[in-house]
């Protein structure tokens, strides 16, 4: 259902990102890009002493009026984001979630592997169908 | 010149071609010959096979590297298509078919383009993986016909091998024992004896024992030169135990041939299926990944590291994105460690690769990790099923159903598994809603140590943390998904076995706390091991319990009882005091037993006083050695009895552990401040005497004990002989004391007396643990502040 994933690591730099190509890619990476702050803002706020009990699921960051913008955070600061696209208006807040947490566990599945050296560019085939199979959805 | 774009199809389609050309193993410098042979078969005239050569910076350069070989393939064809040859030709004519090499190599080639473009066919596009211009050499020995096809993919497979390998072996003798490989399964002649394998092995030597096997190997087996990779690969020759296996192979390929020969049909698809699996272990190979198995981890049920893999693997020179990618396939359970069935699936995949095998998407189900040992059960059930499969190893083996039944068959061991690791967690939580203050120690046991309030303790969880521990180690593997598996199933098991256990426990608290320190230890280890499997199979954290609470700390509560009780014995031990104040770890009821026969005995004998009290006491140390000495109750009982001489002998033993209670407490106290205490003392022992004054005797108490809680914690030898003159003072007055007080009144106070000490007795408690947890938070935020300091980029 997204139309653009992206992963983001600790220190602002993708890790990976990927949007359906049929779209203005560019348009997607800027917004993926200026969701980080949005992220950012809504770590700080929450974060402060509680850092046990922040939601890793960030929800609606914000929206734009084609799109809007979902983000999740680890507990190692590492963010996903995810655009979908607003016309689809079925998608559930459940929806969004299962999503992340599928690729959060994607994600640690590519970390698991010791030939991957965090930090690097996701180039997980594995990794890639998941991210595929939630984007085909949207078609 | 000028970057040339290739489709997926014709970069495989040039990389074959490429190696095919690369004799010599170079991966850099193709043969000339073999280009220009290349390209005559390309059917084009001389002089344009001339222009590309040309175009492509061939003459130029003298030698064909790779990209100029890559760029004259796309020139041939566009030469092919009619197009005129010009350099920008190359990107900018679109939907070039592939360039087809035709002249001698005749409908092989067609084939393989048809099977490039196409790439349907599964044994054209089995073939396809490999070059085809090992086939050249075939069908000019041979008739081009359909059953070479199938023995020459075969050949193909071990044709890469050569080139990859390093030259060790003697490469031209390859083609000619491929040639010969192959027509041995075609037809079933059994044409070729043994001599055909024979000198096949004398050139290679010990680094090709295994290409003989292979040979045998075969029609079971597809990636039999991986043998001769091990060499290079594994910096271990494997020599002495391929060589031993020569033998075996003759035999094999003896049977084999026979059996092949029984009927062609069967020989061909023997060999299709064979050639369709190609992910099938041999005995040997998987001999040779066991041993090198153990050479990393001697344990054959132990796991690999990733770190011990990822060295050992890469030692196989191959792309760290290919390796990472064996490793994705191969780590079944996602755990980040390799069993021994992972480990040879992972080795097997990268000997293949070396072969020239593309990685598959997905893990063939022949390198599946058996799960439980299904091993021969499944790979028998597997071959049926891929007779007919279009199994190309680029392609994901399309039939998961041949697996499926060894992978539910695990899942009941999985389900056993995840029972017991949810035994676990459940006992794990249960063993929270265990961790309650038994309040019916007090009055039940008054022998034991009520000042620190006892977590029951459960012993045979213990035993199962064991067994549970030596479980997952050996068989881990199944457990990524059992938190997800997990259900509730044995709930009712675990309560029984905590309420069986709860019993016991009841009874021998004293012990029971110790052991019950051990325990919140062990479920820390199985709810880290829990939050393991939690953690890598992604699981939501709701199927597990939370980790238990960490071991309170048993030095701090015999704090509360060892420094005070400890102190009190020290300190009180022989010595009379008219201590009233509360003693924090007396009860009352306790001196009950053993002091009302004291004054009882003690009573009519005046002289004795203080000696026979003296000697009584020590009879109760060593029966309570948390309390306090009573010898000064007994003593200020003597005395009291002496006072008068009624028939009150029935109040004392109510009276008696109040005020021996008191004594102890009293006796510190006055060590601690003597004219105050003294005072006091003085004050509280009418009280504890009179009815009416009685209830002011705890108010004081309380205070008292607050201000001396620190005293007391201190070490004060010295007082000792202080405490032994401000006894007697204190003592003298109190047989001056009139006593008269009706026996319920007694009663009622003296349980109030006990209620109120014990209440003071647990408040204490409670602000020591207080302060132990503001210590552990300090500490909690200072590592905090420390994991910050050390993370230099974290802006937040």
């Amino acid at each position: 259902m997204a139309v653009c994933i992206a992963v983001i690591a600790k220190e602002n730099y993708p890790l990976y990102i990927r949007s359906t190509p049929t779209e203005d890619e560019l348009k997607f990476h800027y917004m993926v890009h200026t969701s980080l702050d949005v992220v950012d803002e809504k770590i700080s706020a929450m974060g402060k002493a509680l850092v046990d009990q922040r939601e890793l699921y960030l929800g609606l960051l914000y929206p734009t009026e084609d799109y809007k913008v979902y983000g999740y955070v680890t507990n190692s600061k590492v963010k996903f984001v995810m655009v979908v696209d607003s016309s689809n208006t079925a998608l559930r807040d459940n929806e969004i979630r299962s999503m992340f947490r599928k690729l959060h566990n994607s994600y640690t599945d590519v970390m698991c592997n010791p030939f991957y050296n965090p930090g690097d560019r996701i180039q997980s085939r594995a990794f890639d169908n998941m991210v595929t199979s939630m984007m085909i959805q949207v078609c | 010149m000028e970057g040339l774009t290739l489709s997926d199809a014709e970069q495989k389609y040039y990389s074959d071609l490429f190696s095919y050309c690369d004799i010599e193993s170079t991966k850099k410098v193709v043969v000339n010959g073999r280009v220009l042979e290349l390209f005559r078969a390309a059917q084009l005239p001389n002089d344009v096979v001339l222009q590309i050569m040309e175009l492509c910076g061939a003459t130029r350069l003298g030698y064909f590297g790779r990209s100029q070989f890559y760029i004259a393939l796309k020139l041939v064809a566009v030469a092919q298509s009619g197009f005129p040859l010009r350099v920008e030709s190359i990107n900018t004519v679109k939907d070039l078919p592939l360039p087809r090499f035709v002249a001698s190599k005749n409908e092989q080639e067609s084939r393989h383009t048809a099977s490039y473009s196409s790439d349907s066919e599964s044994q054209g596009s089995y073939s396809g993986v490999i070059p085809p211009p090992p086939g050249r050499g075939q069908v000019k020995k041979g008739p081009g016909s359909h059953d070479v096809v199938q023995p020459r993919p075969s050949a193909d497979q071990q044709e890469p091998a050569s080139p990859v390998v390093s030259p060790q072996q003697s490469p031209p003798t390859s083609p000619h024992t491929w040639r010969k490989h192959s027509r041995h399964p075609s037809g079933g002649n059994s044409e070729r004896p043994l001599t055909g394998p024979g000198p096949f092995w004398s050139p290679f030597g010990d680094a090709q024992p295994g290409s003989s096997a292979g040979d045998a190997v075969w029609s079971g087996h597809s990636p039999p030169p991986p043998q001769e990779n091990w060499v290079s690969f594994a910096d271990t020759p494997p020599t002495s135990t391929l060589l031993t296996m020569h033998p075996a192979s003759v035999q094999d390929q003896t049977t084999v041939r026979t059996v092949a020969s029984a009927t062609t049909a069967n020989e061909i698809r023997r060999q299709s299926s064979s050639c369709d699996d190609p992910w099938k272990i041999t005995d040997e190979q998987r001999q040779y990944y066991v041993n090198q198995f153990t050479t990393i981890q001697p344990d054959l049920n132990g796991f690999i590291p990733g770190s011990a893999a990822k060295e050992f693997f890469t030692k196989s020179k191959l792309p760290i994105l290919e390796l990472s990618h064996i490793w994705e396939l191969s780590d079944f359970d996602k755990d980040g460690a390799l069993t021994l069935d992972e480990f040879c699936a992972a080795f097997h995949l990268v000997v293949a690769r070396k072969n020239g095998y593309d990685l598959p998407e997905k893990l063939p189900e022949s390198l599946m990790p058996k799960l439980i040992d299904l091993e021969d059960s499944a790979d028998v059930g597997d071959q049926p099923g891929e007779v007919g499969y279009s199994g190309s190893p680029a392609e994901a083996p399309p039939s998961k159903s041949p697996s499926m039944p060894s992978l539910n068959q695990t899942w009941p061991e999985l389900n056993q598994s995840s029972e017991q690791w949810e035994t676990f967690s459940e006992r794990s939580s249960s063993s929270q809603t265990l961790t309650q203050f038994d309040s019916n120690i007090a009055p039940a046991d008054p022998d034991t140590a009520i000042v620190h309030p006892v977590p029951i303790r459960m012993t045979p969880s213990k035993i199962h943390m064991q067994e549970m521990e030596l479980k997952r180690t050996s068989s881990d593997h199944t457990n990524p998904t059992s938190p997800l598996l997990v259900k509730t199933s044995d709930l009712s098991e675990e309560s029984k076995i905590n309420s069986s256990v709860k019993f016991p426990s009841g009874n021998t608290v004293a012990d029971g706390y110790s052991s019950s320190d051990s325990f919140p230890s062990d479920p820390e280890q199985i709810g880290s091991s829990v939050t393991r499997q939690r953690s890598h199979s992604g699981a939501s954290p709701d199927n597990t319990a939370p980790p238990p609470p960490p071991p309170r700390p048993q030095p701090s509560h015999s704090r509360s009882s060892s420094l005070d009780m400890n102190r009190t014995f020290a300190v009180t031990t022989g010595q009379q005091q008219a201590g009233v104040v509360a003693h924090p770890p007396a009860v009352p009821p306790r001196p009950q037993p053993s002091q009302a026969p004291g004054p009882s005995v003690h009573r009519p004998v005046d002289a004795d006083g203080l000696i026979t009290h003296t000697s009584t006491s020590p009879q109760q140390i060593p029966e309570q050695p948390n309390f306090a000495d009573f010898s000064q109750f007994e003593v200020f009982a003597a005395s009291n009895v002496t006072e008068e001489q009624d028939s009150e002998a029935e109040k004392h033993p109510e009276v008696l552990p109040a005020e021996k209670a008191s004594d102890p407490a009293g006796s510190l106290r006055v060590a601690q401040t003597d004219g105050k205490i003294e005072e006091k003392t003085a004050a509280s022992v009418p009280a504890n005497v009179s009815k009416g004054t009685t209830p002011l005797a705890p108010p004081p108490k309380p205070v008292r004990r607050r201000l001396k809680s620190e005293d007391e914690l201190r070490p004060d030898v010295d007082e000792h002989t202080q405490k032994t003159g401000v006894l007697a003072a204190v003592l003298a007055p109190q047989p001056s004391i009139p006593r008269s007080v009706g026996k319920d009144k007694k009663a009622i106070q003296a349980s109030i007396r006990r209620n109120k000490e014990t209440n003071t007795v647990l408040a204490r408690l409670n602000s020591e643990l207080q302060q132990q947890l503001k210590d552990v938070l300090e500490e909690r935020i200072s590592l905090e502040v420390q994991l910050e300091q050390l993370r230099p980029f974290s802006h937040l």
